[in-house]
């Protein structure tokens, strides 16, 4: 999966920066309404870092759930798969406010 | 040990090449649109069905073809009269922005252009993902796949401003429900734009074309 290689390209950007040799673990957040599955993209991050430098570290994934923001009221809120309703004023002028993450949070490494 | 925070994007570098194409395009005048779709969904054809119809309005466009091997697509293409570049993306699944600023130069080469089509590779993952520049992203889903596809791939449906329903003359023949599949994808995506066309008759390419046009021109 490309996503695996362009977070492998990220991961090495930043190591180069920091000076680190190597990788322990990395944390990283996925939104509910990307095209990544969490579980194939561990599948495809151990299959991609074996024989590199990479090899044992650890991908920590933290999932970000689907947000609506109201655009009558201003609420904020944990949106069900494609509702479309606010819970605060009934307004159905939503937009998204999370959910679409794909970021690389933080490493450890030595 | 260090731990070291980072917060930022995954796709940075690529959103910043995406970035500098849109820029370029936007300084040569040129409207880009990222056709994306899974495999079979007819983009090739939709293609050819519009040079007719842009001609027609007096839009010249050139297309950039993303595929996984062979240049077949392209010289479907250039039979209209259509300058098309394939780019092979080897065992990439998409295309990115990367590869798309490599195009530009041909791109621009070429004359009388108003309109980038770029063709993306026939997949639903990636492609959502992957900005490459363009002013618009449309999905390409045909009457052949299922109507619940928008429930199952929201990310390319929630990232795309049109979505044109192909090979309609199909669906009598199969249990696929243009209505259902409108519906679901309108849940998804409340915003988008959506045409039904057919290749083998024609049906609502011109009205795309229109479409497209207005877009093109606004853009000036
Ligand atoms: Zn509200």
């Amino acid at each position: 999966m490309s996503i695996t290689r362009s977070l492998l390209d990220a991961v090495r950007a930043e190591m180069d920066k920091a000076a680190l040799k190597e990788l322990r673990s990395v944390s990283i957040r996925v939104g509910e309404l990307t095209a990544v599955e969490p579980e194939a993209l561990r599948f495809c991050f151990e299959a991609s870092i074996k024989g590199t430098p990479f090899e044992g570290a650890a991908l920590e994934i933290e999932e970000a759930p689907l947000r609506g923001r109201c655009k009558d009221c201003g609420n904020v809120f944990r949106m069900a798969l494609f509702e479309r309703n606010c819970a605060g004023c009934g307004g159905s002028s939503i937009e998204i406010a999370g959910g679409n993450e794909l970021d690389l949070v933080s490493m450890e490494g030595v | 040990m260090h731990e070291i925070l980072i917060e930022k994007k995954i796709l940075a570098r690529n959103d910043e090449i995406a970035a500098r194409n849109r820029k370029a395009l936007s300084g040569k005048g040129v409207y880009a649109i990222n056709m994306v779709s899974a495999p079979g969904a007819g983009k090739t054809s939709l293609i050819e069905r519009m040079a007719a119809e842009l001609k027609a309005i007096g839009i010249g466009f050139a297309v950039v073809e993303g595929d996984l091997e062979g240049d077949f697509d392209s010289r479907r293409i250039e039979r209209h009269g259509i300058p098309a570049l394939q780019i092979t993306t080897g065992r990439a699944c998409h295309l990115d922005a990367h590869q798309v600023s490599h195009a530009l130069p041909w791109v621009f080469a070429q004359t009388g252009i108003e309109l980038l089509v770029i063709e993306n590779v026939g997949n639903m993952v990636c492609p959502a993902e992957y900005d490459l520049g363009e002013d618009m992203k449309v999905m390409v889903m045909s009457a052949a796949e299922g109507d619940d596809k928008p429930l199952k791939y929201p990310a390319i449906f929630a990232a795309s401003e049109v979505l044109i329903i192909n090979k309609t003359d199909l669906a009598p023949h199969t249990d696929f429900d243009i209505k259902m599949a409108r519906d679901n994808a309108l849940k998804v995506n409340p915003y988008l734009k959506v045409f039904e066309t057919s290749c083998r008759t024609g049906a609502g390419v011109a009205e795309w074309a229109g479409f497209l046009a207005v877009a093109v021109r606004g853009k000036r």
